[in-house]
């Protein structure tokens, strides 16, 4: 049985379509991927998954329950960590644990059991009485992590858990969540802007763009779909190469990227040197080129015609988060 | 129940830890104690039989119990801003339940206070002859007009999304509920029209209430006060509990 069915999914704000007839399901077990640049429509989904926003039209069913008219059963069967930070920071890393387990109606014994356990799995075992606010952003993240997990949901939520963390913590989180899922059996639902940690990560993933679903399987399968290699080059004539390269048997297809011609190759190896003889023969001088196997950051490329990096540097997004952090204080 | 508990634990955590908001929020409560009630004592004949400092601290009581209930309904854009609205919002728990544990953290938050103002103003001097009774009665009202206003505060906060508004909130709804309620002077004093404005306020019945529990006097009877003012909590709270049903992260 899927544990998550969504079924032509869509949400409207004022005319906008963040969210336009998404359908796929989440196995029981299942580690999945949803990746996307901003704003097309991911958080949305999650947060019509976990009942905080109602759909304008469509249905889905968390764990067999109906998002729409059985929250509270949805509610019980989820944990989620967000995007934006959501512990209480005058509080004790405990005191956020066990406020979320009573809530969560999670007996006294059970709490007092579990909570230890759940911090030394974070490793905040020692920090547990410390209030949170002398917390740094991985400290926290790790405790958020705990948090989820203290009602034994079947599917957790993680919506960009590693988003502004080193590389080492970040490496961290994703054991344990890899840890949890073979462990417990639990479903993971993750989103994130790393894409090498999602082709590490996930059984399967589903590229959303626009608020449509473009693509949806295994990173293996997408990475092949693409067929071949990739080929990045950089010539004086970028679009005069292009054109010499289109005739030729190899060639399969090609995206601009800012100075960069991005090739899809056939047995690229072999044939990267014809590309370069095209461009010599006709005069074109070639400033760089690389040849590298496909990753899901092509995948990205390939489905959507954006690269993740460039959404990130969109300076709007930006001041945004900017003005997100001045707004705390 | 356990979710409206857990609730209300939460805000008494966070208030006993924040001893510098509970001290600062004794300052001008003290300093109109000190200053006004000081300075006029002689000057002002309240009609009631008791110095003017006697007079104002039921008034001054009620303001720190208005100040405290107001803040602590207001605070749930803290929690939105913090993102922590959002781990309450998500649980398998009711709107109604987390407004009504918040609700009652504010008002338990705004009688101690209103009580700690109380002892300090005793300790002023003042003369005043409190019967336990009297005091109960007192504590009744100020539990009432803790619930009434946190409930307004957290209306006015699901309407809300960031401190912008607050300044607003605090010269043209806390200040004028405030000024007009008779805290500071005796309602007779008052011309026609400004007493009119002044039955109007809802927390003219709750400082009555309070001055005939700690002065065993008011210029209102006390079960008028008591009516108004339940009819008062009831409506804040249907109107809490409505906005924020509504209000979105």
């Amino acid at each position: 049985m899927a544990i998550v069915d969504i079924r032509n999914l869509s949400k409207d704000f004022g005319g906008l379509k963040a969210v336009d007839g998404v359908s796929f399901t989440v196995e029981e077990g299942e580690i999945f991927g949803f990746l996307g640049p901003n704003g097309a429509g991911k958080t949305t989904t999650l947060s019509m998954l976990s009942t905080l926003l109602e759909p304008t039209s469509g249905e889905a069913t968390v764990n067999g329950f109906d998002i729409v008219r059985q929250k509270d059963a949805v509610r019980k069967s989820i944990g989620i960590v967000f995007q934006d930070q959501s512990l209480d920071e005058e509080l004790t890393a405990y005191e956020n644990m066990d406020f979320h387990g009573r809530l969560y109606r999670v007996p006294p014994d059970t709490r007092k059991a579990r909570i230890p356990e759940l911090l030394r799995l974070v490793e905040l075992e020692e920090r547990k009485d410390d209030i949170v606010k002398t917390f740094s952003g991985g400290m926290r993240r790790r405790l958020e992590i705990a948090r989820g997990l203290l009602h034994e949901p079947k599917v957790l939520f993680l919506d960009e858990p590693t988003l502004g963390l080193d590389p080492q913590t970040r490496n961290k989180i994703w054991e344990y969540v890899k840890n949890l899922n073979q462990t417990k059996n639990m479903t993971i639902i993750l989103t994130t802007h790393y894409m090498d940690e999602a082709d590490r990560l996930s059984n399967r993933v589903a590229i959303i763009d626009a608020g449509k679903i473009i693509a949806i399987d295994t990173p293996q399968k997408l990475k092949e779909s693409i067929g071949g290699d990739i080929v990045t080059f950089k010539t004086s004539d970028n679009k005069a190469v292009l054109e010499l390269a289109k005739g030729r048997p190899w060639f399969k297809s090609s995206k601009e990227d800012n100075s960069h011609v991005v090739l899809n190759v056939a047995d690229a190896e072999t044939n990267v040197a014809d590309l370069v003889s095209l461009a010599c023969g006709a005069g074109i001088a070639v400033q760089s080129i690389s040849i590298h196997q496909p990753t899901l950051e092509d995948v990205f490329l390939h489905y959507t015609g954006k690269t993740i990096r460039t959404q990130e540097a969109d300076p709007k997004d930006r001041m945004r988060r900017m003005r997100q952090m001045h707004g705390r204080r | 129940m356990d979710a409206v508990y857990t609730i209300w634990l939460r805000s008494m955590k966070r208030y006993v830890r924040s001893k510098s908001r509970m001290l600062g929020s004794l300052g001008m409560p003290l300093f109109f104690l000190i200053i006004l009630g000081g300075g006029l004592n002689s000057m002002v004949d309240t009609g009631m039989g008791t110095s003017y400092m006697g007079f104002i601290i039921p008034g001054i009581v009620a303001m720190s119990v208005l100040f405290t209930s107001m803040f602590s309904g207001i605070q749930i854009i803290w929690d939105k801003q913090f993102g922590f609205l959002k781990e309450t919002l998500v649980a398998p728990i009711s709107r109604l339940e987390i407004m009504v544990g918040q609700t009652l953290g504010g008002a338990t938050t705004s009688v101690i206070q209103g009580l700690l103002t109380l002892i300090i103003a005793l300790l002023v001097g003042s003369g005043l002859n409190i019967t336990p009774l009297g005091f109960l009665i007192a504590v009744g009202f100020m539990t009432l007009m803790g619930v009434a206003f946190t409930a307004l505060g957290i209306a006015f906060a699901s309407k809300m999304d960031d401190m912008h508004g607050f300044q607003l909130i605090m010269n043209f709804v806390i200040f004028p509920i405030f000024g007009l309620s008779g805290a500071m002077f005796p309602l007779a004093s008052l011309p026609a029209w400004a007493r009119t404005l002044s039955y109007l306020d809802p927390m003219t019945y709750a400082v009555q209430g309070i001055r005939y529990g700690l002065l065993g006097a008011s210029e209102i009877n006390p079960l008028t006060c008591l009516t108004i003012l339940l009819a008062f909590t009831l409506a804040t709270m249907l109107l809490g509990q409505y906005l924020f049903k509504k209000t979105k992260i």
